[in-house]
């Protein structure tokens, strides 16, 4: 279990984070989501008792970090993949960290073999690939086989069959009672590991809640329809009680009926549908929404990168094979 | 701009919560004993560290060809040339300083790289998360490395002494006090001037910048004496001259370039108590600061 109360982290005049205060529980996979800057890394480093707090307190299992006295035995941490020395083997870095805790040596080769390193154990760290240095740091986390885990980003740079293993391996370690704390900017990819939900923005929380009940409270599911008849479906629709909204282009939605219910109707009235399909509001624009008046680095979609409009008026010369080539020679 | 969204994974309750709910933090167990970490774990992991990293042995590699070489060629030429009498009342140990003074760039680099390379490669998180006690890793970065680097310069600068005395049959027989001093003496100075920068490292937080600072500290003295030709800076000239550390090397060897200044063992006793302030400092800092 890991408790934070009014923890507060002040880089000069910046307000890296805000007073936050939430708990995190043993027994299931806590999601922290937050856009980037949002002092995601800033709140696990003072977790780890690396970065001393401006105010507030942080508690594991009830204790400061730096009164454990087998930290790794406590917290298994993957703060960045490349948080480890490049010119030693795979085996020595975990090697060295399982002594400082007084881990026997053969938890090593046996978080090798865990998460797949063991094939690699005596190559140098620096050439792996991002998705090895991060299996590597997995492991490193997995030395002590602690009671909480804490992932930052663990996702970045693994290829689809890594993320699923991550997926699978947050989640069993959750099922055996563990605390997993998972950090990431990407709500999709938490909609399908985490069971509850931390949520900050400049630092401050937005939302404490389960997955179950973010989900609930933000996915809006709805019929999408079209139709070259759209006066008399409109009218079907009416009368059978749903209500629909016209989302531009053509396109109706059908809140809160379901797609076979508007089917049949539009064969009993023998209206013609070119689409009808069931969707849900992305859980992606949900958080995006959550978190719209705390993003800090926002890319301007507007001015210079916008697409200039057709130039119908400027005379085009005729374009002829090798046009492109004469132009850039001269 | 709206996706189907994949099916949550519902998870049963698990049977942990039962079997934990005696203690007041539930959760899971691990089989793996717990050992109360001390100082020992911590000087076991910077020894491992320590002895698999390539530059370690390309360092210390480096060093003792330096001193070796530079030692036995040194010794081997005033042999070839002496001539009768001329090292009369010479002590023959003196002809291992060039060796020393080159090689101690190397054990200064290894210093710095002990402890900053962990900042440059962000393996310091790694080590800080696994030991929180941050005087303890220090601690045991400064015992391992000190130990290496003295065994390593005591060996080195040993075999050059006797290769000196051997070859070099005209010059007196070194006293006790001499050979003390010109092997113990001079590798323990060499070892904590490796140590320093081993602090230094670990404030400065940046391999070339702490290297540069050592090598300066080093060479600097000396060659800024060297063009202070004003009078009225003499006394600052011989202070330089006397507390450089290419002269207090010799005075290891009792040929002081200069009568004044330090002598005997005093420039072992200036390292240590400079070598302990810089070591407090570096704690307090290391404690105030973020890793």
């Amino acid at each position: 279990m890991i408790e934070l109360e009014g923890l507060t982290k002040r880089y000069g005049e910046k307000l890296a984070v805000n007073n936050l205060t939430f708990t995190v529980r043993p027994g299931m996979v806590t999601g922290f989501l937050g856009p980037n800057g949002a002092g995601k890394s800033t709140t696990m480093r003072m977790m780890l008792g690396l970065d001393r707090p401006t105010a507030g307190d942080v508690r594991i299992d009830g204790q400061h970090y730096d009164r454990l006295k087998d930290p790794l035995k406590y917290i298994g941490a993957l703060l960045d993949a490349k948080a480890m020395h490049g010119g030693r083997s795979a085996r020595n870095h975990l090697l060295c960290l399982a002594q400082s805790n007084g881990i026997p040596s053969r938890r090593v080769a046996e978080v090798l073999d865990t998460v797949g390193l063991t094939a690699v154990a005596r190559k140098k760290a620096k050439g792996f690939s991002l998705g090895m240095g991060q299996r590597l740091g997995i492991a490193g986390a997995l030395l002590g086989d602690p009671r909480i885990l804490m992932f930052d980003e663990p996702v970045n740079g693994l290829d689809p069959e890594g993320i699923h293993w991550i997926r699978n391996l947050m989640k069993s370690l959750a099922a055996q009672g563990r605390t997993v704390f998972v950090s990431s900017h990407l709500m999709s990819e938490m909609a399908l590991t985490a069971d509850h939900l931390v949520v900050i923005g400049q630092g401050r929380l937005l939302a404490d809640t389960s997955m179950a009940d973010f989900i609930a409270q933000n996915s809006r599911s709805y019929v999408r329809i079209r139709t070259p008849q759209r006066e008399r479906l409109l009218d079907v629709l009416h009368l059978a009680g749903i209500t629909v909204v016209e989302s531009g282009s053509g396109v109706l939605e059908a809140d809160g009926g379901r797609a076979e219910q508007i089917g049949e109707l539009a064969a009993q009235h023998q209206i013609v549908l070119h689409e009808l399909s069931p969707q849900q509001a992305s859980l992606e624009e949900a958080f995006m929404q959550l978190t719209a008046g705390s993003v800090e680095y926002h890319a301007h979609t507007d001015a210079p990168y916008d697409v200039p409009p057709p130039a119908a008026q400027q005379p085009q010369p005729p374009q002829q094979w090798g046009d492109d080539w004469n132009r850039s020679r001269r | 701009m709206s996706t189907p969204q994949p099916p949550m994974p519902q998870t049963a309750a698990p049977d942990w919560q039962a079997a934990a709910s005696g203690s007041p933090y539930p959760g899971y167990t691990s089989p793996i004993p717990v050992v109360r970490t001390h100082l020992g774990h911590a000087i076991a992991s910077e020894w491992t560290k320590i002895r698999s990293v390539r530059s370690t042995m390309w360092t210390l590699g480096v060093f003792v060809l330096l001193v070796m070489g530079i030692g036995l060629l040194t010794a081997s030429l005033v042999a070839a040339n002496e001539s009768e009498g001329s090292l009369a009342g010479e002590n023959p140990l003196s002809f291992g300083v060039f060796g020393l003074l080159l090689g101690s760039m190397c054990i200064i680099t290894l210093g710095v790289l002990t402890t900053a390379s962990e900042y440059g490669t962000g393996m310091i998180r790694t080590t800080m998360t696994a030991c929180p006690s941050r005087p303890r890793v220090l601690a045991a970065k400064a015992i391992v490395f000190f130990l290496v680097a003295f065994v390593v310069t005591f060996v080195s600068a040993l075999v050059v002494a006797l290769a000196d005395v051997a070859l070099l049959e005209g010059a007196k027989e070194p006293t006790g006090s001499e050979w003390l001093k010109g092997t113990l003496g001079i590798s323990l100075y060499i070892a904590l001037l490796g140590l320093l920068s081993l602090v230094v490292g670990s404030v400065i937080r940046h391999s070339a910048g702490a290297i540069t600072l050592m090598i300066g500290l080093v060479l600097a003295p000396l060659v800024i004496a060297l063009f202070m030709v004003s009078s009225a800076l003499e006394d600052v000239r011989q202070a330089l001259f006397d507390y450089s550390i290419p002269n207090q090397l010799g005075v290891f060897y009792t040929n002081s370039l200069s009568d004044s200044g330090p002598s005997g063992w005093d420039p072992l006793w200036i390292a240590l108590g400079v070598t302990a302030a810089a070591f407090a400092g570096a704690v307090a800092l290391l404690q105030k600061r973020d890793v």
